[in-house]
């Protein structure tokens, strides 16, 4: 007999064991009675000395079973009839759970496929980025990028390392793809040899690149993306071998990458080599990223040591030209600081990633909180159940049991439902697409993800049931036969637990409303900063590259640069235009240099502070409403002249010359320029790198001296974003050269929003968080209020019938409401001033123990938990005695 | 609810006594109970109920075997009768036991003085 057929001839097996139990009695009595005994005297005589038939029953049935399954299908058939019975405290709590799973579940989709999934390489562990810190040159190097990779050390250490399987340098950039339907500006992946062999993922069809693609002047070849591929191409395999024409030079297209595909986490149309002229490289050019894989079984710290003994290889090799010490970069200290590549992809999202998820799992806590104290309030109804269960000898344990299978099925099915909540919470915030979030497109709902939310159901269902099961199943139930008749009081011990609860939920609201507060004020003191621009709703922006194969001579460039402003300047309603090499904020890469002042001193060897080096066209200024703190703007006549004149900002201004005034009229130069420029303007500090970030100091160079083939033209204009006004700005482009493509068409406003984006994201889902944690907390308040209201009816009713005030009564309630939140927010506020510490890296002018956030939070509870008190208070106040005490 | 005030019997116990009373004949439920009360001359109280959960634990391990016939009370019971497996575990159980019991005695003897 196997335990199946068991399972199912046990109704036979119960028949048999009854009446042969029956029988036993049966002979028993008849003994007795013939022995002269009355037969009642009998049958209980042989019912005494046979114990407890049911468990006897009981026991004999057990042996033939799988008892702990046979046990639990029991449990879980009453679990599902009480849940059925008490279908509103059924709803309340599955959609409680469920909410609160969802949000994790949503939240740790994303830290799963952010930070915890290996990136989409082969063995991705051995990629590593190739970074170096150079703490001598501040600006060319900060602590998050470090300084980047010159082509000549790409040199050095694809050729003379150790450490490395393969190594390579790449950069994003843009091109202009002709010759098929519209031009249209693409995004490009600059990259060098060894940077394809590195992250070792094979083309969907044709080759990779190689070392014979980077020779200069050889053929030249392009891979596409396979996004790129199927817009432009329809996913024809025939590409191969065809000319694309990039920045009006063909290249064959050698190969397409795999869907899904990213250099780091980089998005392309397409891969383009580099082709170094090693003739001509010299040691500077600090721009490019660099990427390697690391060989079997070398740690970070091995390669590290390894690039810091081809550092003085790699001076030694290459010059910065006739007359310059190449060992000049020794005081610029250049230590190698590689880290995993997805540790670069990931960047700074990680902190507010994990302080999301902390969040989102206090919820959780409030909502488990929340959901034990419906049940205690639940099993306190059904103690006399309880009661007599355990009188008929059911053990503890198994009534314990049965209340936690109850428990943990409710929260498997929230589980269930929250699932289905957690995948529209993902596409949700997909759509949103916070855009600064690295790995965004391949977040999505996978097995680890799964597992989570299984564990997150069965934890919630054990925590929210441990608790009352703990609490009213111990041993001592026999009291509760008695302490339940409606006329004994509730003894304070019963509400210990209750009143704990809801102490932790005050306090973990308070936690969550604090934080998302300091946000708030983070973000608002993020707004008061003067950004160094005006109206940036106003202000239309596009991005205008101008190839060589296009136009040639540099001096022509600027030229049509400016003819394209007088045209956009053309359009109706158009007040302003000016261009420069970017916009605040636009995150191009920046231009860092030395400078000199004509009336300074500068001993051989001191090293100069870099300053912010751009190139800004005439008008410019005035087209962003930055403000001219003295002087002027150059003309064109002065670009064209090449008259050599210059702007600074005036932090610049006041460090070199005490004054903005003072400034105008000194001379200054940079290293490489002989000629002095006369400083002819000083203008208001610009936040470049985000409102956050403080103002560098700035050098503003007049029109483009170097050819400036790439510059963001700025249109100050009222109808700025909308469609008719971009169609009239493209066709006045093109009706100058109809090959321009526009590129990053946007307004300021885009480009301000997206440097706070990490700041919005964070109070967004704080702010959510916060907003759940409030209602959750309120609903724990309420609930304990009204059951203890309920349950001292009688006793307020003898309050009222021996004369007390209904207004006392109503003060009484809500004294014990208030009482429970401060008591809440006390301890929240401790909590909370451990914890916002953890905070202080997102905010921005107010300090993580902000006595104004705490306050307002604090009163914010207070007053909100008096609310949730005044409706059972108005109950209790509006008792009838004489109804309350007619039960009796 | 009433206690099984069994510790003088440990476990196993009862299971011997069943088949060793089923050794001589078999015997229904009722009957073996009076034969173990009246063999041990009540020096044993066995809560009669807990006899049944030890007849099943010994049909599961097919030690008896059980066939409904008719008691000389002409009652419809059933009776139990040793198996060959039965016979021979009791033959392990006796002999362990009788070493455990000598063990105990040689302990407790020289205890009383």
């Amino acid at each position: 007999m196997n335990w199946l057929t068991q399972l199912f001839s046990r109704r036979q097996l119960y028949r048999d064991l009854s009446e042969e139990i029956q029988a036993h009695l049966d002979e028993k009595i008849d003994e007795l009675v013939a022995e002269g005994i009355s037969r009642e005297e009998a049958t209980y005589r042989a019912r005494r000395e046979f114990g407890n038939v049911g468990l006897a029953q009981e026991n004999s049935g057990e042996v033939w079973r799988w008892p702990s399954m046979e046990d639990f299908l029991m449990d879980v058939r009453y679990g599902l009839r009480m849940l059925r019975k008490n279908s509103v405290f059924t709803v309340i709590g599955l959609l409680t759970i469920a909410i609160g799973i969802g949000a994790n579940t949503t939240v740790f989709s994303v830290v799963n496929s952010v930070l915890l999934k290996p990136l989409n390489y082969p063995r991705a562990e051995e990629l590593v980025s190739l970074r170096q810190m150079a703490p001598g040159a501040p600006g060319l190097s900060d602590f998050v990028n470090g300084l980047h990779l010159s082509a000549s050390m790409y040199f050095t250490y694809a050729e003379q390392n150790r450490a490395f399987q393969f190594l390579g340098v790449w950069i994003s950039g843009t091109a202009n793809v002709t010759g098929r339907a519209d031009p249209e500006q693409v995004r490009t992946a600059n990259v060098s040899d060894g940077v394809l062999q590195a992250l070792e993922v094979p083309p969907e069809i044709g080759r990779w690149l190689s070392a014979s693609d980077q020779v200069p002047r050889g053929a030249e070849t392009v891979i596409l993306s396979h996004g790129y591929w199927q817009r432009r191409f329809g996913a024809d395999r025939s590409v191969l071998g065809r000319d694309l024409m990039v920045d009006s030079r063909p290249r064959e297209i050698v190969g397409v990458m795999p869907p899904g595909f990213r250099i780091g986490d980089k998005d392309f149309d397409l891969i383009v080599p580099l082709a170094f002229d090693r003739g001509k490289l010299i040691l500077a050019g600090f721009g490019f990223n660099g990427i390697a894989r690391l060989k079997s079984g070398v740690t970070i710290a091995e390669a590290n040591a390894d690039m810091a003994r081809m550092l003085p290889i790699w001076m030694d090799s290459w010059s910065n030209g006739p007359g310059t010490n190449p060992h000049f970069y020794e005081s610029w200290r250049i230590t190698p600081a590689l880290r995993p590549l997805k540790q670069e992809v990931i960047g700074n999202v990680a902190d507010v990633l994990w302080a999301v998820m902390a969040t989102i799992g206090l919820v959780m806590l409030i909502a488990c909180a929340n959901l034990a104290n419906l049940f205690l309030v639940r099993i306190e109804a059904r103690q006399q159940d309880l009661a007599v269960r355990a009188a008929l000898g059911a053990g503890w344990e198994r009534i314990v049991r049965g209340l936690l299978v109850e428990s943990v099925m409710l929260g498997l099915m929230a589980g269930m439902l929250g699932i289905g909540l957690a995948y529209g919470g993902v596409q949700l915030l997909l759509s949103m697409g916070p855009a600064n979030l690295p790995r965004l497109s391949e977040i999505s709902l996978d097995l680890r993800t799964f597992g989570f939310t299984v564990f997150l159901s069965l934890f919630s269902g054990l925590l929210f049931g441990l608790i009352p099961a703990l609490k009213y199943a111990g041993p001592h139930t026999a009291l509760a036969l008695r302490s339940t008749e409606r006329t004994a009081s509730v003894s304070r011990e019963r509400h210990r637990t209750r009143n704990f609860l809801v102490f932790g939920q005050v306090a973990m609201a308070l936690v969550l409303l604090v934080s998302a507060g300091l946000m708030i004020r983070t973000f608002l003191a993020l707004r008061t900063v003067v950004p160094g621009f005006t109206d940036a709703q106003h202000l239309q922006l596009m991005r205008i590259s101008i190839p060589n194969s296009l136009v040639a001579e540099p001096a022509r460039v600027t030229r049509m640069q400016n003819e394209i402003a007088d045209r956009l300047r053309a359009i109706p309603g158009v007040q302003s235009v000016g261009f420069a090499s970017e916009m605040p904020m636009e995150g191009f890469a920046p231009d860092w240099d030395e400078i000199y002042a004509e009336d300074k001193v500068y001993s051989d060897g001191q090293i100069q502070p870099l300053r912010l080096f751009k190139f800004v066209s005439p008008g410019f200024f005035r087209t962003t409403g930055t403000q001219m703190i003295a002087g002027r703007e150059p003309t064109w006549t002065e670009v064209y002249g090449m008259r050599p004149v210059v702007m600074v900002s005036e932090n610049l201004a006041r460090e070199l010359w005490g004054s903005p005034s003072a400034a105008i009229g000194r001379r200054l130069r940079d290293r490489r320029r002989t000629q002095w420029h006369e400083v002819i303007g000083v203008v208001e500090n610009v936040h470049e790198e985000g409102v956050q970030e403080k103002t560098p100091e700035t050098v503003y160079w007049p029109g483009p001296a170097d050819s400036m083939r790439t510059v963001t033209f700025a249109l100050r204009s009222e109808r700025s974003g909308t469609q008719s006004f971009l169609s009239e700005v493209r066709q006045a482009v093109w009706s100058l050269n109809s090959n321009l493509p526009l590129a990053s068409v946007r307004t300021m406003q885009e480009v301000y929003d997206e440097s706070l984006a990490r700041t919005s994201f964070t109070l967004v889902m704080l702010g959510i968080a916060g907003a759940m944690a409030l209602v959750l907390g309120i609903i724990g308040i309420y609930g304990v209020i009204s059951y203890m209201v309920s349950q001292r009816r009688r006793e307020i009713g003898i309050r009222l019938a021996l004369g007390a005030q209904r207004g006392d009564v109503l003060r009484m309630v809500l004294r014990q409401g208030a009482e429970l939140a401060l008591v809440g927010v006390a301890m929240g506020i401790g909590v909370a001033f451990g914890l916002t510490r953890l905070l202080t890296g997102l905010l921005f002018g107010v300090t993580a123990h902000d006595p104004i956030t705490f306050a307002a939070v604090a009163a914010l509870l207070v007053s909100v938990a008096l609310v949730a008190c005044y409706v059972p208070a108005r109950r209790a106040m509006l008792i009838n005695p004489m109804v309350a005490l007619h039960y009796e | 609810m009433k206690k099984t005030s069994q510790r003088d019997l440990f476990p196993g116990a009862l299971e011997m006594m069943i088949l060793r009373m089923l050794k001589r004949q078999p015997l229904h439920g009722y009957a073996l109970v009076q034969h173990i009360k009246r063999t041990s001359q009540d020096l044993l109280q066995i809560e009669e109920g807990s006899l049944y959960p030890a007849l099943q634990r010994l049909l599961k391990e097919e030690l008896v075997k059980a066939e409904w016939g008719v008691s000389s009370t002409n009652r419809r019971v059933r009776i139990y009768t040793l198996t060959t497996a039965g016979a021979k575990h009791l033959e392990r159980e006796v002999s362990s036991f009788e070493r455990m019991l000598e063990g105990i005695t040689r302990v407790l003897a020289p205890g009383e003085s």
